[in-house]
Formats: structure tokens, sequence, C-alpha cells
């Protein structure tokens, strides 16, 4: 079994302590309750995506096979498993914002900066994520996200101005 | 108990059931057919193929069979055009991914999915667009993946979780992007993996060693029984061209319920190799040469009837296997007895054996296999139980995740595949000290005990084994493979029954080979024969005989150099004897030193019987020839009997054989009383820097079949050419880990890598017998210096 619990430092002591905060509202025989947060936490402490490293730490403190964390880590859109830039840029597609016109949206973003969706900057700057559902923000629609903030009712130039300003 | 019956119809026939039972469950027992790919009887209910879709009266729309639960007076069809429309849907669905590559896969001719499809799919499918494809990972040497089949019904994932205990395989992704796997680049490394190939309905993953080898069709089927282990699983062996080509479980509830062991499954591969002997051999001007049978009998004959004149009878000796068949151990110690020598044995890897007089008629289990699984309590001393029987830490498992303490002395820390009260690795020593502690807390009052209780340390380990012990309504005490090999095995067995009976638990024994336990019913012990009997004088245990003047020496079955703690005394025991081989195959040492060589024929190869751990006899009759002139052992050894004029080998087939020690073991019951009469505490190792060789016999080195079965060689289980070390004796070695080192003792030498392994009690360095590195090399339990190579 894999018991183990040693972590050799991969996650950092923020994160370990945001997991521990999680872990206090499971049965202690639950540990595996926490792993959504804890994914989360460790993309967040290693700039927006996730290493087999961090998900074999997540696995050991959370007393879970290994398998299991990469199982919820794959399966979820919100974790990235493949390196990726460090702004997450995900313009909506879906039914009601293609009415609104994300397609130029997204034609535009890709334009300036060169590349598809699903792709980073080469500086590691920007990663233009798929986003694949809907952000139940319809009534601002074409709209986006950026990290963890929504931008609405979006034009080309209201664009520029939102990425430029991102350091 | 009446109360929970209920009474359903299916398809108008009025069934029972048990409530809360599944309408699969019911419909099984019943006959009725349902199909089904996600569903299996020993895994939970994961529902999530749809194939199982019948139609319930008063239900709105049709239900998965396996996940709905009988209802009293439940009316319901599996054949109605409701039902059998929404099984044709779901077939046209699965089928929408699926490759339909039957010519090319290995599944075609006993696949579920073709199966299913031909009974209750359509003929044609409106699916035109582009299929999904899956890259293929390797997963080892063991299994080949093909995941472009897979439907995912997770009945391998469920496996891996739910019975094998070690969670390997998954499914990551999801929707079209699910795939199964191991996400990141890794072997499979369960000793139970095979079963995914039996459980998984399509051709996704197959036997990698038999892959692309036969057609199902062309290939016969045969019952037969394990050799490797005590648990003796039962057997379907499939032959095509006169040779196995593979091994799948038989199902018995009470054995190996619906699984094998990797080592059941693969270690046919060990029957067809180069070193496998075709033809009798005599050494004739110093060469081995193929002769004729009549030539090579009369020279075993005459070597042991020479011996005999020159002598006397205690210069002639025989080593059985465990894994010989019952009638081949019988007729072995027959056949020595008959010239006057009580010089036979089968205990190869055993060192003590002072207290073999008070030793069962046979070790046995002391109870049922199933009973296993409802021990509230255990102690297992020197026993890789999760390896050496894994059918039995399966029961072990079941009983672990039921609530069961379930604790381990062993030689190292082995990792088992439930979670464990404690699990410690000590050297030999330091176990017995362990078992003393243990002993102490239980309150034993046996003299043996209380003489020595001040040397104990009972900490909070060795009181919680005891109260688990003495609190549980289902205990047990079982000695395993390692305990056998212990240095002070008497005081190991001593203690052992002194916990057992101080908590009230059960005594008992996980026996090593497939017929470790026949041997001593058939008298292949030089103190006892057939049917427990003690001789008048005892003979030469099997240590003894590798340093006793012994004129001519037969080996039956076994490779000393592999199997016996002290391969450099077996070197050159075998050098210097006249020594007569009956083998299947002949290693490259035998090829330099044997004498005569009698080719016999192998498991699957034979008729015979094994005597598992709870004492069943199971027969099982030969599946496929031997290569070439071979032999079986039984036979070999009635015409030598009738060569050398001994009375009683008349015998005309191998039910003559079995009924002749049947009759002899008539009288016997079970029993693993044991009145110990002696402890000894060995001194302590004084000299503090000095490392002790330590280790086991491997699981995947455990027989001459095993150790030359090829794909489980390339397993991480059967990893050789290494010493491991724990890190604080590895820091004060000033070693780093895969550093090549020469290890010593006496004048043997040879070179291997070190491995950290903290599971190695410090002070030991771990250098298990049973393979080709060390063949030859010392002896277990001697100190050994490492030295740094270049
Ligand atoms: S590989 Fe086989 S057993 Fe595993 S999910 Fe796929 S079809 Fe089922
Ligand atoms: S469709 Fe874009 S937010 Fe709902
Ligand atoms: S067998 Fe019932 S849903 Fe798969």
């Amino acid at each position: 079994m894999s018991a183990a619990t040693g972590n050799n430092g991969v996650l950092n002591a923020h994160t370990l302590e945001e997991i521990d905060e999680w872990l206090q509202r499971y049965p202690a025989d639950q540990k595996q309750s926490a792993v959504l947060a804890a994914l989360r936490a460790a993309q967040h402490q290693n700039n927006g995506f996730l290493t087999v490293e961090l998900m074999d730490a997540v696995a050991d403190k959370l007393e879970m096979s290994k398998i299991a964390v990469y199982e919820v880590a794959s399966f979820y859109s919100m974790y990235e498993t493949k390196p990726v830039g460090k702004h997450c840029v995900a313009i909506c597609t879906n039914i009601s914002c293609m009415l609104m016109g994300s397609d130029t949206i997204v034609n535009h973003v890709e334009n300036k900066y060169g590349i598809k969706l699903g792709e980073s900057t080469a500086d590691g700057k920007i990663y233009l994520k798929v986003e694949e559902e809907c952000l139940a923000g319809c009534d601002g629609g074409p709209m986006m996200q950026v990290d963890h903030v929504y931008h609405m009712k979006l034009t080309p130039e209201k664009v520029d101005k939102i990425l430029d300003s991102l350091d | 108990m009446s109360d929970d019956l209920i009474n359903i119809t299916v398809d108008g026939k009025q069934l029972q059931a048990r409530k809360g039972q599944m309408l699969i469950e019911v419909t099984d027992a019943a006959g009725i057919e349902i199909p089904r790919f996600c569903y299996h009887k020993k895994l939970s209910v994961a529902a999530n193929c749809r194939m199982c879709l019948v139609e319930v009266e008063k239900a709105p729309k049709p239900l998965p069979a396996c996940a709905t639960p009988v209802m009293p007076d439940m009316v319901v069809k599996t054949t109605s055009e409701l039902a059998a429309g929404a099984q044709q849907g779901t077939m046209e669905f699965l089928l929408i991914n699926h490759p339909l590559d039957c010519p090319i896969c290995d599944q075609g001719g006993e696949c579920e999915l073709q199966d299913v499809a031909m009974g209750y799919g359509n003929s044609s499918s409106d699916y035109v667009e582009t299929k999904r494809v899956v890259m293929d990972k390797n997963i080892g040497p063991l299994i080949s993946t093909e995941l472009t089949r897979c439907i995912h019904c997770t009945r391998c994932v469920r496996f891996g979780e739910e019975i094998a205990g070690i969670r390997e395989l998954g499914a990551t992704g999801r929707g079209e992007n699910m795939r199964i796997g191991t996400y990141i680049a890794k072997s499979v490394d369960s000793e139970l993996s095979g079963n995914v190939i039996d459980l998984c309905p399509v051709g996704a993953l197959t036997a990698k060693p038999s892959r692309f080898s036969a057609r199902s069709w062309e290939l016969t089927q045969h019952s037969t029984v394990s050799p490797h282990d005590s648990v003796g699983s039962n057997l379907f062996v499939h032959v095509g061209n006169g040779s196995v080509t593979r091994a799948v479980p038989r199902e018995n509830e009470a054995i190996n319920e619906t699984w094998i062991s990797d080592r059941d499954r693969f270690s046919y591969e060990g029957l067809y190799t180069d070193d496998r002997i075709s033809s009798p051999m005599l050494r004739i001007d110093g060469e081995l040469k193929p002769v004729d049978w009549q030539t090579a009998l009369s020279a075993t004959a005459k070597a042991l009837s020479d011996a005999v004149e020159k002598s006397g009878p205690k210069s002639i000796a025989a080593l059985g296997s465990a894994q010989s068949t019952l009638e081949e151990q019988y007729l072995l110690q027959k056949l020595m007895r008959a010239l006057g020598s009580n010089n036979v044995d089968h205990r190869l890897t055993q060192i003590d054996y002072s207290d073999q007089q008070l030793a069962p008629v046979m070790p046995w289990l002391g109870m049922a296999l199933e009973d296993l699984e409802n021990l509230n309590a255990a102690l297992l001393i020197g026993s890789n139980v999760r390896k050496e029987q894994p059918l039995a830490a399966l029961r072990l498992r079941k009983a672990s995740l039921k609530g069961a303490s379930i604790s381990f002395i062993n030689p190292r820390v082995y990792p088992m595949n439930f979670d464990t009260a404690s699990n410690i690795g000590a050297s030999p020593r330091e176990q017995l000290l362990h078992l003393l502690a243990v002993a102490v807390a239980c309150g034993c009052q046996d003299e043996l005990v209380t003489r020595i209780a001040s040397e104990a340390t009972v900490d909070d380990n060795h009181r919680a084994i005891a109260d688990h012990l003495k609190s549980a309504d289902n205990a047990a005490v079982l000695l395993g493979n390692s305990s056998v090999m212990h240095p002070d095995y008497a005081s190991v067995r001593a203690l052992a029954s002194c916990i057992a009976s101080a908590t009230g638990a059960v005594f008992g024994y996980l026996p090593e080979g497939g017929n470790t336990a026949g041997a001593w019913l058939a008298g292949c012990v030089p103190h006892r024969t057939a049917g427990g009997v003690a001789t008048e004088t005892v003979g030469l245990n099997a240590a003894q005989m590798l340093d006793a003047p012994l004129e001519t020496l037969v080996l039956m079955g076994v490779e000393p150099r592999y199997e016996q703690i002290n391969s450099a005394l077996a070197r050159k025991q075998i050098a210097n004897a006249t020594t007569i081989i009956i083998s299947t195959h002949l290693s490259r040492h035998a090829v330099d030193h044997a004498d005569v060589v009698l080719p016999s024929a192998a498991f699957t190869e034979t008729s015979g019987t094994f005597v598992n751990a709870v004492g069943a006899w199971q027969m099982f009759n030969g599946a496929a020839a031997p290569p070439g002139e071979g032999r079986p052992g039984w036979k070999i050894l009635r015409v030598l009997g009738n060569e050398l004029n001994l009375d009683g080998f008349d015998f005309n087939d191998v039910t003559a054989v079995r009924g002749e020690l049947k009759t002899l073991c008539r009288e016997l019951t079970l029993d693993n009383t044991y009145s110990a009469d002696a402890i000894e505490l060995p001194e302590p190792n004084t000299n503090g820097h000095e490392l002790i060789r330590c280790g086991d016999l491997p699981a995947y080195k455990s027989d001459m079949l095993v150790r030359r079965a090829r794909s489980l060689q390339k397993t991480v289980d059967a990893r050789q050419n290494v010493v491991a070390l724990n890190s604080v004796d590895l820091q004060a070695l000033g070693l780093e880990e895969n550093a090549v080192v020469s290890v010593q003792q006496d004048d043997s030498t040879v070179m291997l890598k070190v491995a950290q392994d903290d599971g190695v009690p410090a002070g030991c360095a771990w250098l298990p017998i049973g393979s080709t590195d060390v063949a030859g090399f010392g002896s277990l339990f001697q100190p050994v210096t490492l030295v740094p190579g270049s």
C-alpha cells in the first residue's frame, strides 16, 4: 500500500497548509475527498500546470494510489497536465458566446500571438486554453476567463487592453 | 432465512431470490442468459456498459440487470422487444469505437464482445465516421495491450483495486479521450496481474508470452493443478501441436476461486527451453552422451547397487522435489528404503532439522483456505505470503478489509497488498527475540519461555500482536516459507506454537511447494516412511547430504545449487559423488557433473497427485507428451525398482501407486500440535561491523520450471544481480546505490550491484538464493564482506 507520506519538499509549505485545511473538512479515513482542492493548490504552486512529481506528492499526502490521482487530474479540464503559459486565457466558444461572435475574438487572439487554441506563447506568458464548457456567463457573451477573472461583452479592442495589461 | 426469500418471474419462470440480490445473480444461477461486459461476480458493480438491459414490468425504461436489486413479485423479460432493442442499441454504440480487427486479434474465437455481438447485435452499423485510436503502452513482459479495442468496462481497473489490492491500471482522460493504462510509463507488477487477461471481455489485454501463437479453436483444454505453491490452484492448460500454449484458471471456490497467480499462469514457458532433456544420457569417457533407456537404466541400477555393495546403503542418498507428484515422491523413497537407505529428503531450503521428530505428519494450514477470510487476527512468521502463496494472500486480504489485524515477523519487511497491523523485518536472531517478546506479552507460562523471558524487550507492537490474537474469535499463527529456512527453525516453531497455545490461536503452516505436504505423506524425509511412520534409524537430511561421504546421489526434479542454502557445498558434492539426475532440465553445471541422466515428464506431462496446504489430494492427468524420449517419473522409478530386483515395484498404472500410498495414509488425521522441547537463543553477533548474508528463495526462482520461464524472469520480482542493504549500512560502508561491489564469503566471490532497501534489516546483506548470479556462491546466514569494485 502506498501509505508513505514522504513529500520530499515537492509541495511547498503554502500548498501543504491549504491541503491540510481542506483535510479538516473530511473524515480522517477519507482523505481522498480533498483531491480536487489539493490538485488545485499544487497546480497553483507550479504556475498553472501539474507534473507527475506533483501528482505523486498529492497521492502520498492523501494516501491514494498514484494512478487514482492521475485519473482525476486527466479527467477535469481545469487541470493542466502538460506545461502551459503562466496566464490562462479561456475564451468561451460555447453556443451563446458563439452566437455573439466568439469566433472573431478567437481569431483576433490567435493572430495577436501567432498561436492556436491549446497552445502557449514561446515566452511562456500566455496560454490559450480550449474551453470546452459554457462558462455560465452567457448574458455577457462573448466572454472569456483570464486566470480566475471573467471579462464580458468582449471586442477585439477590449481584449487587447486586458491581455496587454498582464505582467 | 425464508423471510429473506422473495419470488420473481423472469421470462415466465418463477424464481426465488434473496432480498438485495442483483437481478443478474438470480438469472445467472437459474441459467437464464443475459449479455454483459462490465459485470463480474467477483467485482463490484460498475454498471457502465449497459449491455445487460432488460425489461422490468412497471419500470418506464429498460433497467441494467447487474445493478437492479430484485423486488418482491418483480416481472422481468430478458428477450422482449424492448429488452432486445435496448441490447441491440447498446451493442451498436459499443462497437462505434471498436476496431473490429478480429482477424488479427488474439482474443478472436474466445471473445465476449464477438459472442455478444453475434447473439445480440445487428449485422451492420450506421456509423461511418472515423474511429478513435489509442497508442499502446508497454506495461511489462506479461500483458500485451491493444487499447483501441477497449470498451471501458473497467473490469481490469476494479480487479487491481478490489482484488489484487494494488491499483496500477486506471482510466485517465474522459469522454472519447478516456483510456485504460498506467498513465506514466510503468510496468504492471502485481503477482496476480495476468488475471486481467481473463477478465478483459475484448482483446485489449492479452497474454504477451502466447500472443499470436494459436487460435483458441485449435487448442485442446486439459485440467491440471499448479505445482508451484501449496494452494494448489486448479488450472486448465491449453495444448496445441503437442505443446502447452497457455494456462488459465479452472474455477474452484474452495481453492483458487476464479483466479491464478502469474507464476501459475506463465511457468509453462519453462517447459520449452534449450536445456530441456530429450534423451537418456550417460557419461562415457568423461563426456555426457545420449544412450538408449536400457543402457541408462542399467547404469543407474549399477551405480546404486555397486555403492551399496562397496560402502553400504548409507553411501547412497536421494533428493526429491516439493514439485514432484506424490507418486514420484513415494516411489523415490520406496526405492531408497528398499535398498536399505533412509537418506532421502525434499527439504532443500531447511537448515535446522533438530526438531524433525516433533513435526506433524504433514504441515497443514490448520483450517480450510476459505477460513483465512474469517480470521480476526493472524501472525505470520517468515512468510512473504503475497508472493509465495498469492491466492492465500487474497483471502487474508479479504479478512484485513473486514478489519482483521494481520502481523508479520519476517526476515525483511515484505510489502503486502493489504494493511498490516505490524510488519516487522529482522535478522534471524532478532526474529526470535520478537517472537519471544510476543510470547511473553501473551502471558505464555511455558517453562521454555519463562526461563528466557528476561532476554525479551516487550514493546507496544508485541503487546498489540498479543492482544489481537487473544481477543480474536478466529486467530491463527502461521509459519511460512522463510521460517523453514531459519537457522533456528526449531526455536521459531517452538515459540510460534507457544504463542498459539497461549492465545488460543490456530497453529498452522503455509507449506512451500505445490506438493510439500505430499512429500511428507509419501515419506520423502529421512526419519519417516510413507504415512508418517517413524523409521528405526534416521537417514541424512538434505543439508547433511552435502558434506557426507556419498558414493551415489540421486537428484529428482531438483537443482541443489539453486535451492540449497549452502550453494557452494551443493556444487562440490554434485561434482564429487556419482550423480544420477532424473529431471526435465539440465543446467550447464549438471551437464559437467552428472553421470547418468534420465529425462522425466514435467508438470502437465504426467498423471499424478499433489497434496495442498489443506490436505486435499488433487489428481490430474498428463496434457501433453514429454519431448523426445522423456518418461513419467513414476515409470522411471518403477522400472528402476524392477531393474534392481526389488520387491513391490510392479505397478500397472499410476492409480495403483497412489492407491498403495492412500492405504498407508488411511489412518492419518491432520494435527499440528507441537510440544516444544527446546528454545535456543543464538549468541548475539559480537562483531558489530560484520554483515550477515540474509535472503529467501524468491517466488520467481522457486523451482526449475519457474527459473526457466522467460517472461516471468523479465519481471521486477525476478530481479537478480543485486545485493540490497539498509541505508544505514550503505552509508557506513560509504557505498552509493548502484555501485558495483564484490561480495565475498570464504572462497566464493560474486560481483553485484548495490541497491538501497530499507526493508532489509540493519546488519544484513539481502542476497537471496535461487538465481544464476549466486549459484555456487557460499551460504545464506553467514557473514559476507562487501568490497567496492573497480
Ligand atoms: S482493457 Fe479490457 S478489461 Fe480493461 S476496461 Fe478495457 S475492455 Fe475492460
Ligand atoms: S456559452 Fe459562453 S458563457 Fe455560456
Ligand atoms: S453488465 Fe450491467 S451495465 Fe455492464
